[in-house]
């Protein structure tokens, strides 16, 4: 394992950021007329809920949250590891013309993401997808890029981060692990 | 060739002999036995010290499917197989193509075995004709060319007025019946032992009742009819107890079992392991202990090997499809030594069991060492330990439980008429 | 994590209780996909299953064959004709000459036991096997767990009584490994010419001498599939008779718990085992069955794709 840990944000800084990006969402759509917000699991689905959180502060009314687990878009399900379990998708409403926000914790080579919208399509043709992240670490192996991002890290491919919840499923922090 | 057989332990049951001396064997017959023999001056010497000295072993029951089923044995692998599992005699059912039912196939097969086989060969012709259950075979004949008995081993016979008239007919000619005992009502469909090893792989049972049920028919036919009976391969615990009653009564009854039903239980079939299918299947501890408890009283007179040769193309198949049977010959001399050691037999009950019993059943004149008797012998190295392996068997079929597993004893020389066919 | 490590599914007995865990969670997050407009992954892309099917059965082949097509494999049906002795080719010859064609898993049904196991030892492709002989039926038995979770939320502590020929049923074998790992309490009932010998060896399991006996305070009542030419001329009077002794209805149904839900693995012979007020009525959770079969079909598919060759 890792043995030299550094805090890169703490739980007050986490909670800026998504204020910020909330702040951004809104301004980039004008608004949260047919937004939703698509968190991936697990980490991003836990940060949608707090993003959604900020967007009511702001504006008031409610935005439909949903969460996507990505396991069985993976790109390495040809392999012979074994499979990883399955999460629950949960999305309760259509996506058909709706601006989706998918939200995850940390961007890194892109293929999560790239899963995400192939899932996302499974669900209807929304009217736009925009990818909103609290890390990006660079490293990207798809043509990838975020709309909206909390704090860009440079990192060297051994390192490791990490966005740790309590068991609330609220963040606490994120972590650097070398 | 003469032999001198020097300081083996010869046990012969016949004689109640047991003691360490020298068997002198000259122009194919018992010369003499006794201690310190001289070495006549055309006499080979063989070492026996360390080894037992025993009458030739018999096994009064092999399949040795010639002809017309050759690709699974013949006569000369058979027999092959026979010395190298220190038998000296074998007794072949008759369930060959065609079936041994006429003097033609017995001929062929005295003659076959004669001219290239490696041991003595006993035609078994069988009682119905065809073994087809629907009448006398002519049994008659069958003893004038060569048959030493008769029995439609495989199957039994359905209709029990043709039982019973067979074995008056027989008992008229002066030939044993042996009985396939078997309910086939009982029996159905299935393929392993009724019991919860057939619960729990969910195969098609046969109850041990099916067996004791046509035990009990033969037996009391044997008993009306005053016939000598034999019932082969005994695998279950009640019939064990319906033969000792029997005997007790003075019932002319006499009876075999196999090693694998004193050795394995229906647990060898887990797996679905096709070389542990056999008929009758293999049966569960309490008739395990029945069948050892049998043989130690001398309810079960033989042990004989049920040696039943098939291809891999007919074992290595889906359970249900698989033929019944297992080779024997090479591992039951093995097999029943560890009865010895298990103390529920003693050395000389054991070679009574393999070679003096079956002789006199089948009055094959043999299973002695008697001065002028023909010099069937065998030499037995207790200690020898082997591994049964495919490629090593001489038997053309590979089809035995027990492949990869370790054995103890084994022939170390194999004698018929006073040459030497085998030698480890 | 927990991790599926078997190349095969063959039957229940194999499996340890995290590794049925892991596939009733799976097949729980599967049937989400169930319920979208475009019921489709990309999971299996590329994957080649065939479903060789030496006994006819509808249901558990559609089954598996939609289970595949969801997950994007490309599935293949296969019935020999059933006596493939006659055509001249073995098993093990019709298995290696699919294997030619790379597929990836073989879903077999065989009417003889233990075949799957044979086959396993020819050839190195996936074998999920959906019915051998009266020995398992693995993923029926796993359907029907998941079913009894929805309803308990639990399967620790039920009481299943599970009634009719079990000497000849798959099903109950399966349901009766599979319930004992996961703490289920079983309680057997039929004539005696249905229950095999040691069956309360197989696993948590109570032989009653009555229906009523197993009825009483189940939590689920199981009722098996009783045929006149399976069970053939000599285990029963007929069917009149057996469904007087052994038929579930609207009477004895009582004795179990109130609430308590009924299940049968299908195809329901109705009028015989159960009456159709049972079939039909508000405890019977027989097309839930259905439903869940999909999704644990999947699960177990999934997988085994990323199992290891034992």
């Amino acid at each position: 394992m890792s043995n030299e840990q550094t805090v890169l944000m703490d739980g007050a800084g986490i909670k800026r950021a998504l204020t910020r990006i909330a702040h951004e969402i809104l301004e980039k759509n004008k608004g949260v007329e047919d937004i939703v917000l698509i968190g991936i699991r697990s980490g991003g689905a836990f940060l949608s809920d707090g993003i959604a959180e900020q967007i009511s502060n702001i504006e008031g009314g409610t935005v439909p949250v949903g969460a996507v687990d990505i396991t069985l878009y993976r790109d390495d399900c040809s392999g012979s590891l074994p499979h990883h379990p399955v999460g629950k998708t949960e999305i309760p409403f259509s996506l058909e013309a709706k601006k989706v926000i998918l939200v995850d914790d940390v961007l890194y080579t892109g293929r999560t993401i790239r899963a995400a919208m192939d899932a996302m399509m499974d669900f209807g043709r929304p009217k736009s997808i925009q990818l909103a992240v609290l890390i990006d670490r660079g490293h990207r192996e798809l043509p990838i890029r975020a709309d909206f991002v909390g704090r860009n890290v440079p990192t060297s491919q051994k390192e490791n981060v990490q966005v740790v919840f309590d068991s609330a499923n609220k963040p606490i922090e994120v972590l650097l692990e070398k | 060739m003469n032999l001198l057989i020097k300081n083996g332990r010869v046990i012969d049951p016949g004689q109640k002999i047991d003691d360490v001396m020298d068997v002198l064997v000259e122009n194919g017959l018992i010369k003499e036995l006794g201690k310190g023999l001289s070495v006549p001056a055309d006499a080979k010497v063989i070492d026996a010290s360390g080894k037992y000295v025993v009458p030739g072993l018999i096994d009064m029951h092999v399949h040795l499917r010639d002809p017309g089923l050759e690709y699974k044995e013949d006569i000369v692998s058979g027999t092959k197989s026979a010395v190298a599992g220190g038998f000296t005699s074998v007794c072949c059912m008759p369930n060959t193509k065609p079936v041994i039912d006429n003097k033609a196939v017995v001929s062929y097969i005295i003659n076959k075995a004669k001219s290239e086989g490696l041991c003595n060969v006993f035609p078994v012709g069988s009682i119905t004709y065809g073994m087809g259950g629907e009448r006398m075979s002519e049994i008659g004949e069958l003893k004038e060319s060569g048959c030493v008995a008769i029995s439609d081993d495989g199957k039994p016979v359905v209709n029990s007025e043709l039982m019973m008239r067979s074995l008056q007919y027989a008992q008229g000619i002066g030939i044993t019946v042996i009985s396939h005992a078997e309910e086939l009502s009982l029996v159905g469909q299935g393929v392993m032992n009724e019991g919860y090893t057939s619960t729990e792989l969910g195969l098609k049972g046969i109850p041990c009742v099916a067996e004791d049920i046509a035990t009990s028919r033969d037996i009391m036919l044997a008993e009306y009819t005053g016939s000598p009976i034999h019932i082969a391969h005994v695998s279950t615990k009640g019939s064990v107890r319906i033969i000792r009653e029997a005997k007790a009564r003075g019932v002319k009854v006499t009876c075999e079992t196999a090693p694998h039903y004193f050795t394995l239980t229906d647990d060898a079939v887990r797996g679905y392991n096709t070389n542990a299918k056999m008929n009758p299947p293999l049966r569960e501890v309490q008739d395990v202990a029945a069948i050892k408890e049998g043989l130690k009283d001398g309810t079960i007179d033989c042990i004989a090997t049920d040696h039943a040769p098939h291809h891999l193309d007919e074992k290595d198949v889906e359970f249900n499809e698989a033929m019944n049977g297992i080779v024997g010959l090479e591992t039951s001399l093995p097999l029943s030594l560890k009865l010895v050691d298990e103390g529920v037999l003693k050395l000389d009950q054991l070679i009574e069991k393999l070679s003096f019993n079956p002789s006199k059943i089948l009055n094959l004149g043999r299973g002695i060492l008697r001065a002028g008797s023909i010099a069937d012998i065998t030499l037995i190295d207790p200690s020898a330990e082997w591994v049964v392996e495919a490629d090593k068997l001489a038997s053309k079929s590979k089809n035995s439980p027990w492949l990869g597993r370790t054995m103890k004893g084994g022939a170390a020389t194999t004698i018929v008429a006073g040459k030497v066919v085998y030698k480890r | 994590m927990a991790e599926f490590k078997h190349k095969h599914i063959i039957a229940l007995r194999d499996l340890s209780k995290e590794d049925m865990e892991l596939l009733l969670s799976t097949a729980e997050s599967m049937r989400e996909i169930n319920s979208r407009d475009i019921k489709k992954v990309p999971t299996l892309r590329g994957k080649t299953i065939i479903n060789l099917f030496y006994e006819s059965s509808t249901r558990t082949r559609t089954s598996f064959e939609i289970a595949g097509k969801r997950l994007s494999a490309d599935t293949v049906n296969i019935a020999p004709s059933n006596s493939s002795a006659t055509k001249g080719e073995t098993l093990a010859d019709t298995a290696l000459n699919l294997l030619a064609m790379k597929p990836d898993i073989i879903v077999m049904r065989h009417a003889v036991s233990g075949s799957h196991y044979f086959l396993a030892n020819k050839i190195n492709c996936s074998i999920i096997n959906a019915g051998d002989g009266a020995h398992e039926h693995p993923s029926q038995g796993l359907l029907d767990m998941l079913t009894m979770k929805d309803r308990f939320g639990r399967l620790d502590g039920l009481k299943v009584a599970i009634v009719g020929d079990i000497t000849h049923s798959r099903v109950a074998r399966s349901n009766i490994q599979g319930l004992t790992k996961m703490g289920s309490k079983i309680y057997v009932a039929g004539p005696p010419t249905m229950l095999p010998p040691g069956v309360e060896k197989l696993g948590d399991v109570t032989v009653c001498s009555s229906m009523n006996e197993a009825l009483e305070d189940a939590d689920v009542v199981m009722m098996l599939r009783i045929q006149q030419e399976r069970q053939g001329k000599t285990l029963m009077p007929n069917t009149r008779e057996y469904s007087r002794y052994f038929g579930l209805n609207p009477n004895n149904i009582k004795l179990a718990k109130p609430n308590a839900m009924i299940m049968h693995p299908g195809p329901i012979n109705r009028g015989v085992e159960m009456s159709s007020y049972v079939i039909d009525g508000d405890q019977s959770w027989i097309l839930k069955q259905v439903e869940n079969g999909v999704a644990v079909r999947m699960a177990m598919l999934y997988h085994v794709c990323g199992g290891e060759l034992e």
